[in-house]
């Protein structure tokens, strides 16, 4: 009994083993042998966001049904995607392709994880800023889809006129508060510990700083800080006469500037098009105006570009390049992209055809004369410095020059290590 | 949570125990009956064994095409192991802690293991992978497109094995090449737009076949001429062809990077990356042992040094006040709500766990909000629009960090003390009250003292877990306030865990995977010791009883 019962144990593990096996296996054998041609076993595999995944799903299916090459979406919280990416794509189980943002892409090569895409002639049938930014040290690695970027959105009932420049705006503001027709000369949403650099780099590039050099090229050159130049300092002295003044408050939040807009408690609000939503809904009259300058030059703010990827360990290369030019890159995917994600297209047709709307067309107007936000893998270690600087300065706290002095001393010492 | 010695174990108190519960099961089970309660077990002895040998059978397939042989072996004889454990009569020990002790391995001790090991290595980004992909990234980072080239059209051709290109060039003239045969003109046959498709001798590859053999496609480079600076001819997609030059080449005999360019050489510098002369590094580098590097860095690192001594100060006062505080209200609202006359208890007592079932860095971001200098509830409403600078200046936030964490974890403070003083006999306190003890003196001499005992190890984990309360930290204050003009990155708030996470996380290359680990080490063994002495204390509180 007990001998008969052990082996008919034994016995049975092994044939539900070869039979659980059979069907792990059974997939592999269909994948092989659909068709005549010489096959091609495998898939790529794409992780999308929640946003995005929708859209990519009927892309995915035509290409199959076109291309024979069947594309796996795989759904994952669009910031986790960054480093998971980085920390899997060494192992050789990452995925073929990722969407992203175009600032990674520093941190991306810096980690050998992304292969260069040669767009060819295609690349002139983009945004030029958008190829700019998923360009680094020269080369191109992604295609880019989407482009945003942020803009002065005025209550037209408060403040009838487009202000010519900054200052016209705080006066403007301050007079329209003055007769109880705003609570606020002007919003930005500012984080109390880390102000926001991102919303007033434009007033900061009006005074002729931006971050880094720029190179012959359009690309950053990541060893040598502009900030430190003389219009960084002269910016430094402006935030903290708007923040004596009220101007700038580092207590008014991204959401609490936005809702305060939308009690059509101010004129004027910087923003980018993500808000436009709330402010419609409220039925707020609104334009949307450049930037106004607050240094002398342009008020150029910094262009956010999304788009596509390749792992460089990815297998399938020919295969995936193919799904992102001539599939992703294609004017009815940007637009359909677009129109789920409210961001304007990166493709030039895609754009114009996005024109008609006339929100799309004036931020678009307004990102025209922006810069690509910096890709480089230092931009890491500026951003918190720069921010904690802003709000010392914007609050008051010790001289702002010397402040400002101190912050580029403190990241270029953190950039060359 | 029941209390850890036996003799607190008061008679009508006692916890049920294990003995009566199986017995009922076995009881009057006749040989019948034991035989098919043994059938029943054997299948789904079967079933469970075979669907774990299907999935580490496959796993070890998986393995195999991998070539990771350490892993297939592991993974090969914990499965014999498990096996024989459950097939051999026997073993009944084995066969209860199997389970525990696998999930144990793969959860705990390879986790704390892998984290030990990253410690010596430089592992991070820059330092992401092995060196050969490092090699292959750099490769095909310095292929860059020859500016204003033309784009051929392209069929990619196959003669015996052999892959060429079967280009047009912007002129229409067609041109064959391999990679060891520069492009030459050759008679082609051409489709309506004057692409050439295919020529006599090759096989022209359609897209499956391009597919199929992509790797190999993708990695062909056939030269425009016998002089390698002219470029050479790759293709992205398989259907155009593009001119590309590097300017930098690998020696695999030296193991060097040369730039064609300039001349510079790169070479391994033993560090992980390629380095020249003057001390510039390719990127990506690669991943290698480095000793105790990370540790000295820790040690050395002057962002580290410089405002240790506060930060570990405020960590120690941070997590004891957390401690301190939350127990002493927990304690409190557990000795009110345990009084016998006391109505709705149940009631109040789920109020009072509810901040314990939100996740703490939900709380954290709400509190974010009410802190708020100028629009917070705190301010606006409780204070009828003061404005207290509750996270931006330097004690108020501390202050603020703990009232928050006392908000947090006073529930779970409340809910082990009121466990722990409804294990203690009521007819020792009135034992004291008949020999005229007043209340203060039954609860300070006989109850407190008796609570400690049970409670005094989950105080000391308590410690534990706030010594590194990251969430919190992070969430609430970003470890600011921080003095912008002291050059460190250190703030006010900031504890030993936020402060290495900006070190680690935040500096030069970005994310260190390997100083983070050494640091980890370094705190681990830091709240080892303290829990280590603290836990020989409370031994001696037991010998109280």
């Amino acid at each position: 009994m007990k001998v008969t019962s052990r082996s008919f144990t034994i016995t049975g593990a092994l044939a539900l083993t070869a039979v659980v096996l059979a069907g792990c296996a059974a997939p592999a054998g269909e994948n092989g042998g659909g068709s005549e041609e010489p096959q091609f076993e495998g898939s790529l595999t794409v992780w999308v966001d929640a946003d995005r995944a929708g859209v990519l799903e009927d892309v995915a299916a035509d290409f199959e049904e076109e291309r024979g090459v069947s594309v796996e979406l795989v759904t994952k919280d669009f910031g986790a995607i960054r480093d998971d990416f980085i920390t899997q794509a060494p192992t050789g189980n990452g995925p073929d392709i990722i969407v992203g943002a175009h600032d990674w892409l520093g941190k991306l090569v810096q980690n050998g994880v992304v292969a260069p895409l040669e767009l060819g002639d295609k690349a002139s049938e983009f945004q030029e800023v958008a190829v700019t930014a998923m360009s680094y040290e020269g080369q191109t690695y992604g295609l880019p889809y989407s482009v945003e970027n942020i803009a002065l959105l005025r209550n037209t009932d408060i403040a009838p006129e487009a202000p010519a420049t900054f200052d016209d705006l705080i006066a403007a503001g301050q007079a329209a508060v003055a007769e109880g027709a705003a609570e606020y000369p002007f919003l930005v949403g500012l984080d109390p510990a880390a102000a926001d650099p991102y919303h007033l780099y434009p007033l900061q590039a009006s005074f002729g700083a931006p971050v880094f050099e720029i190179t012959a090229d359009g690309t950053y050159d990541p060893t040598t800080l502009a900030l430190g130049n003389e219009g960084g300092e002269a910016f430094a002295v402006k935030l903290r006469e708007w923040g004596q003044a009220g101007i700038l408050n580092t207590n008014i939040s991204g959401d609490i500037a936005r809702e305060e807009f939308v009690a059509g408690k101010s004129g004027y609000f910087l923003t980018g098009p993500w808000n436009l939503p709330a402010i419609k809904e409220a039925g707020i009259n609104y334009a949307i105006d450049p930037i106004p300058s607050a240094g002398g030059e342009t008020a150029t703010p910094f262009v956010g570009v999304q788009g596509f990827y390749i792992s460089s360990e990815s297998e399938n290369q020919l295969a995936a390049n193919e799904f992102l030019v001539n599939y992703i890159g294609t004017e009815e995917v940007q637009t359909a992209l677009y129109e789920v994600g409210g961001r304007a297209p990166a493709l030039l047709s895609a754009f114009e055809a996005a024109q008609s709307d006339a929100d799309v067309a004036a931020f678009g107007a307004v990102g025209a004369e922006g810069v690509p936000m910096p890709n480089v893998p230092a931009m890491d270690v500026v951003w918190s410095d720069w921010g904690s600087t802003e709000v010392a300065i914007i609050n008051g706290q010790g001289d702002p020059v010397e402040l400002w002095r101190a912050m580029v001393a403190s990241i270029q010492g953190k950039i060359t290590g | 949570m029941s209390t850890t010695t036996p003799g607190a174990a008061a008679p009508e108190t006692a916890p049920p125990v294990d003995p009566p519960a199986p017995r009922p099961r076995t009881s009057g089970g006749s040989a019948r009956r034991s035989r098919g309660q043994s059938l029943r077990g054997l299948l789904i002895k079967i079933v469970l064994l075979g669907i774990v040998d299907a999935i580490a059978l496959f796993a070890m397939f998986v393995l195999v095409m991998q070539e990771s042989w350490l892993v297939f072996g592991i993974a090969a004889v914990v499965t014999v192991v498990i096996n024989l454990i459950y097939l051999r009569p026997g073993w009944l020990p084995a066969k209860y802690l199997a389970p525990g002790v696998f999930f144990l391995a793969l959860f705990q001790i390879f986790v704390v293991g892998y984290s030990g090991y990253i410690a010596f290595t430089n592992y991070g980004d820059g330092h992401n992978s092995t060196k050969e992909d490092a090699i292959e990234s750099i490769i095909a980072n310095s292929l860059t497109r020859v500016p204003d080239s033309p784009t051929y059209r392209l069929t990619v051709v196959e003669q015996l094995g052999t892959y060429g290109f079967l280009v047009t060039d912007p002129d229409g003239e067609t041109l064959l090449g391999t990679p060891d045969q520069p492009l030459d003109e050759v008679d082609a046959e051409e489709d309506s737009t004057g692409k050439a498709v295919g020529v006599a001798g090759w096989n022209s590859l359609a897209f499956g076949d391009l597919l199929a053999n992509q790797s190999l496609i993708a990695d062909l480079s056939v030269p425009l001429s016998d002089d390698p600076n002219d470029g050479a001819l790759r293709t992205p997609d398989g259907s155009n062809a593009y001119v590309y030059t590097s300017d930098l080449v690998y020696d695999e005999a030296s193991d060097t990077f040369t730039d064609t360019t300039g001349g510079t050489v790169y070479r391994d510098g033993g560090e992980g990356a390629f380095v020249s002369d003057a001390g510039q590094e390719l990127q990506p580098g690669w991943k290698i042992d480095v000793g105790f590097d990370n540790f000295v860095r820790a040690f050395t690192n002057e962002d580290i040094r410089g405002p240790l001594l506060s930060v570990t100060v405020w960590t120690f006062a941070f997590a004891i006040l957390s401690v301190a505080s939350t127990f002493a209200l927990g304690l409190f609202l557990a000795i009110v709500f345990n009084a016998p006359h006391m109505r709705g208890k149940k009631i109040y007592r789920v109020i009072m766990v509810l901040p314990y079932a939100f996740p703490g860095f939900l709380s954290a971001l709400v509190f974010l909000g009410l802190f708020n200098q100028q629009f917070g509830f705190f301010n606006q409403v409780l204070l009828g629009g003061a404005s207290i600078p509750w996270l931006t200046d330097p004690w108020l936030a501390k202050f603020s960090i703990l009232f928050v964490n006392l908000w947090l974890g006073f529930p779970y403070m409340f809910l082990i003390c009121t466990g722990a003083l409804q294990s203690i006999p009521e007819e020792l306190a009135e034992a004291a009250t008949v020999d005229g003890a007043r209340p203060w003196a039954v609860f300070r001499l006989i109850k407190f003292p008796l609570l400690l005992v049970s409670v005094a190890p989950l105080l000391i984990s308590s410690f534990a877990f706030n010594f590194n309360n990251f969430n919190l930290i992070y969430m609430l204050t970003g470890g600011g306030p921080r003095d912008v003009t002291a050059g460190v990155d250190a703030g006010a708030t900031d504890i030993l865990i936020t402060l290495v996470y900006k070190v680690a996380f935040g500096e030069g290359t970005g994310r260190d995977y390997g100083l983070a680990s050494a640091f980890a080490i370094l705190i681990f063994l830091i709240v080892a010791t303290i829990s280590i002495v603290s836990f020989r204390k409370t031994k001696a509180l037991e010998e109280l009883n």
